[in-house]
């Protein structure tokens, strides 16, 4: 047999299409296009908010006017026309339910079709889901056997209304609204997000799973998320995400912050799937955002674990500030490029505490034109005794017009810390596709199986719930790929 | 079974196999010997169905069915298994995780459902047992970090596990020791059926003790240069390869 055959399965691969690709026909309620003060003062009125929220608001467009685009990234930064998007789009029928029986039967099916079902019986056991359609939180499950405990999970909107003084003192306090350009627009017009309080001591019974879903033609996403976790307690939350599919990109610029107080325990994970454009690199989610968590008091502990395979491209740096002593950040990531998707992605990690520890596990997977970025920063101050880090890079490249970059940065102003950097590029050989094929198992499968083994690492950090999806995700997302 | 004529394959234009020409049977063990470099892991490559392999000629009928047209992965499913002189490793993948998904490959081809979890524990066990296998090694990533003899040792569990029509074993006496040699042995004699066959690659006439052939070949050049019984083998042990690379034996 000749040795040929390894472009045509990479074409075909490349044919695959995206399964979460398609539109829910129900009536919207989308604000005019454009940026201004007027949008914010739209979202707002919306939203019923109090003042000082829609002064935040106006200050962060303030921020948003004069910040700089930033320039440091590993691609060309596409052309953005913040005046062509819709900032707020709602289900007409309205956002404030009640009761799930409230909600609009298309919007239970869109999110059934999604594998989330929302009605409670249905549910994965162990599992709360707020569920966010476009701009506004639908439905938010599992609220009163939470509320037992004193755990407050709900949407931003709602802790706005019920939990202003937690909301007015956490907001902003980890990503300030003046942090970046697109952490400042998302301050002026974020719309719903979740919201995730846990009371001293109390260990969270079950995960709490946010899910988004863009709908809306010409819309952006602009979710925050306020995690806060009180001295001693612990949490496991998950957030997931699809798109349809569409020609024109579509912006989304989160915003996360998580606050971690003494002995406390934040497990955030993310399982992004946004529609990632089609072979030409036409169309896809532009996946922009800011992530970030404080380790506040001695001995907390914050970890971020993210599968990334959708967007046309990703744009991330889930990072944790290690300001109590001995506090440790994680950051697990495995993130798979394909067509023409890029990823540039990574972690910031700032030892500030004594004794604080960080620990950094990167899996870059690139196949067809992928271009996939490690982009980390270690910063150990002054006062950051003994600190540790220790940082593994890998890259996957499956077949040769893909492209795997790393760009590890440290920074210690403490000689008594302790850095530990490895990074290895592989390719997925002749010889192990060869001997899986020799046990009759086809090629996809085989690459399946070798790039779910290659992820292990980080996959394990998944909740039970989400690996097999996980797993499953980046079969999927690999279909046909050779090297 | 399988029938080789005048099998030629080569690399770039490298000519490796020169015309092999070899019938085997059900129920048969054939012994390959030789020496280094005269073939005989490339003859398994071909078989199995190696890009890197270009066959210039000949023919090969596997149960009847024209093996070189079928991809790798179809001539497992027919039957085909190759116990690789070099088995690769494929870290994070379970080696039990692995199995299950070639078993149930093989079992989607022959239209028969996958098989229940029970039942491939069960399976596991029994062969486990048969070939003498380290249950801990069964739950390790596919050979990552195996010993030289462990990774051979798998390559007999896998053969035990996959049940397949022919097999064909490439030195895999090679880094065994003495006892394990013995144990892997007494696996494949009891793998032995009138409804399958082996082709066994060696350098050492010690297995062929173990694992009694039916026929041995020798290969120099490209070429079957000399077949007979198993007393072929020791006269080899005795001789070397000398006499055969003689002219008359290489000529074409
Ligand atoms: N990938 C390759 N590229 C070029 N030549 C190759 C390649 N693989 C094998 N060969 C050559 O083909 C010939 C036969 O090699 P092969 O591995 O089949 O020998 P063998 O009989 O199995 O030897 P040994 O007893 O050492 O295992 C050798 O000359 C070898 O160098
Ligand atoms: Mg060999």
């Amino acid at each position: 047999m000749e040795n040929n055959n390894s472009n045509e399965i990479l074409d075909d691969y490349i044919d695959k299409e995206y399964e979460f690709g398609f539109v829910t026909d129900i009536e919207m309620e989308v604000a005019p296009k454009g940026l201004s003060e007027e949008t914010i003062h739209y979202i707002s009125a919306k939203k019923e908010e109090p003042e000082w929220l829609k002064e935040w608001r106006l200050k962060a467009y303030q921020s948003f006017l004069k910040q700089p685009e930033p320039h440091w990234q590993n691609f060309e930064l596409p052309n953005v026309d913040f005046q062509a998007i819709s900032y707020y789009a709602a289900p007409k029928s309205g956002a404030k339910y009640k009761s799930l029986d409230e909600v609009d039967p298309a919007l239970l099916e869109t999110f059934e079709k999604l594998g989330i079902p929302l009605s409670e019986q249905k549910l994965l056991a162990g599992v709360a889901v707020d569920a966010v359609f476009d701009s506004v939180s639908v439905a938010t499950t599992f609220k009163e056997t939470l509320k037992e405990q004193g755990i407050i999970f709900c949407s931003i909107s709602e802790a706005v209304k019920e939990h202003p003084e937690l909301v007015k003192k956490y907001l902003g306090s980890v990503v300030p609204y003046s942090d970046n350009l697109y952490a400042s627009l998302n301050a002026a017009v974020f719309s719903d997000g979740s919201f995730v309080y846990i009371p001293k001591g109390v260990r969270c019974p079950m995960e709490l799973s946010t899910y988004f879903r863009i709908n809306t033609q010409n819309t952006g996403q602009f979710e925050r998320t306020l995690i806060i976790a009180d001295e001693g307690s612990y949490v496991s939350y998950l957030e997931g995400c699809t798109a349809p599919k569409r020609d024109e990109n579509q912006l989304h610029a989160a915003v996360v912050e998580l606050i971690a107080l003494e002995n406390a325990e934040i497990k955030y994970s993310t399982v992004q799937n946004w529609y990632p454009g089609d072979k030409d690199g036409k169309g896809g989610i532009y996946n922009f955002v800011t992530k970030r968590g404080v380790c506040k008091g001695a001995n907390a502990k914050i970890s971020w674990t993210q599968v990334e395979t959708g967007s046309a491209i990703t744009w991330k740096y889930p990072s944790v500030i290690l300001q109590g002593d001995n506090s440790s950040g994680e950051f697990y990531s495995v993130a798979v490029t394909r067509n023409k998707q890029v990823a540039d992605t990574g972690t910031k990690m700032f030892h500030i505490g004594k004794n604080t520890r960080s620990r950094i596990i990167s899996k870059g997977i690139s196949a067809g034109e992928g271009q996939n970025t490690y982009r980390g920063l270690v910063q150990v101050g002054t006062r950051a005794e003994n600190a540790r880090n220790f940082t593994q890079c890998d890259s996957l490249l499956i077949g040769d017009r893909c492209g795997a970059h790393t760009f590890p940065y440290i920074e210690s102003k403490n000689n008594t810390a302790m850095i530990e950097h490895e990074a290895t590029t592989s390719k997925i050989g002749e010889d192990q596709l060869f001997y899986l094929n020799q046990r009759g198992i086809e090629t996809e499968k085989a690459v399946a199986l070798i790039v779910n083994g290659y992820a292990r690492e980080v996959l394990n950090q998944l909740p039970m719930e989400f690996a097999v999806e996980a797993q499953k995700l980046l079969s999927i997302s690999l279909e046909g790929s050779v090297g | 079974m399988l029938s080789i004529k005048n099998l030629q394959a080569g690399i770039d234009d490298k000519q490796i196999l020169k015309g092999i020409n070899l019938e085997v049977n059900a129920g048969e063990v054939h012994a390959i010997m030789g020496p280094n470099g005269s073939g005989k892991s490339s003859l398994a490559s071909v078989l199995a169905g190696r890009e890197t392999y270009e066959v210039t000629g000949g023919e090969v009928y596997f149960d009847g069915k024209n093996l070189l047209d079928m991809p790798v992965e179809d001539r497992a499913r027919e039957g085909l298994f190759l116990a690789f002189q070099y088995p690769v490793e494929i870290p994070g993948v379970s080696n039990i995780n692995f199995l299950r998904t070639a078993l149930n490959e093989i079992r989607a081809y022959r239209q028969q459902p996958p098989i229940d979890a029970k039942e491939f524990l069960r399976l596991t066990k029994e062969k486990q047992q048969l070939v003498e296998f380290d249950a801990k090694l069964v739950n390790r990533s596919l050979n990552e970090g195996f010993s030289g003899g462990e990774k051979k040792r798998n390559e007999i569990f896998q053969l035990a596990m996959l049940e397949p029509k022919l097999a064909i074993l490439d030195e895999t006496d090679s880094g065994l020791d003495i006892d394990a040699l013995r144990v892997v042995s007494n696996g494949v004699n009891k793998l032995r059926s009138d409804k399958n066959a082996f082709i066994v690659i060696t350098h050492y006439q010690r297995l062929l003790e173990y694992i009694v052939p039916d026929f041995v070949h020798v290969l120099y050049n490209g070429r079957i240069v000399k077949s007979g019984t198993k007393e072929l083998a020791l006269e080899l042990e005795e001789r070397g390869y000398d006499w055969i690379k003689e002219p008359a034996y290489s000529n074409s």
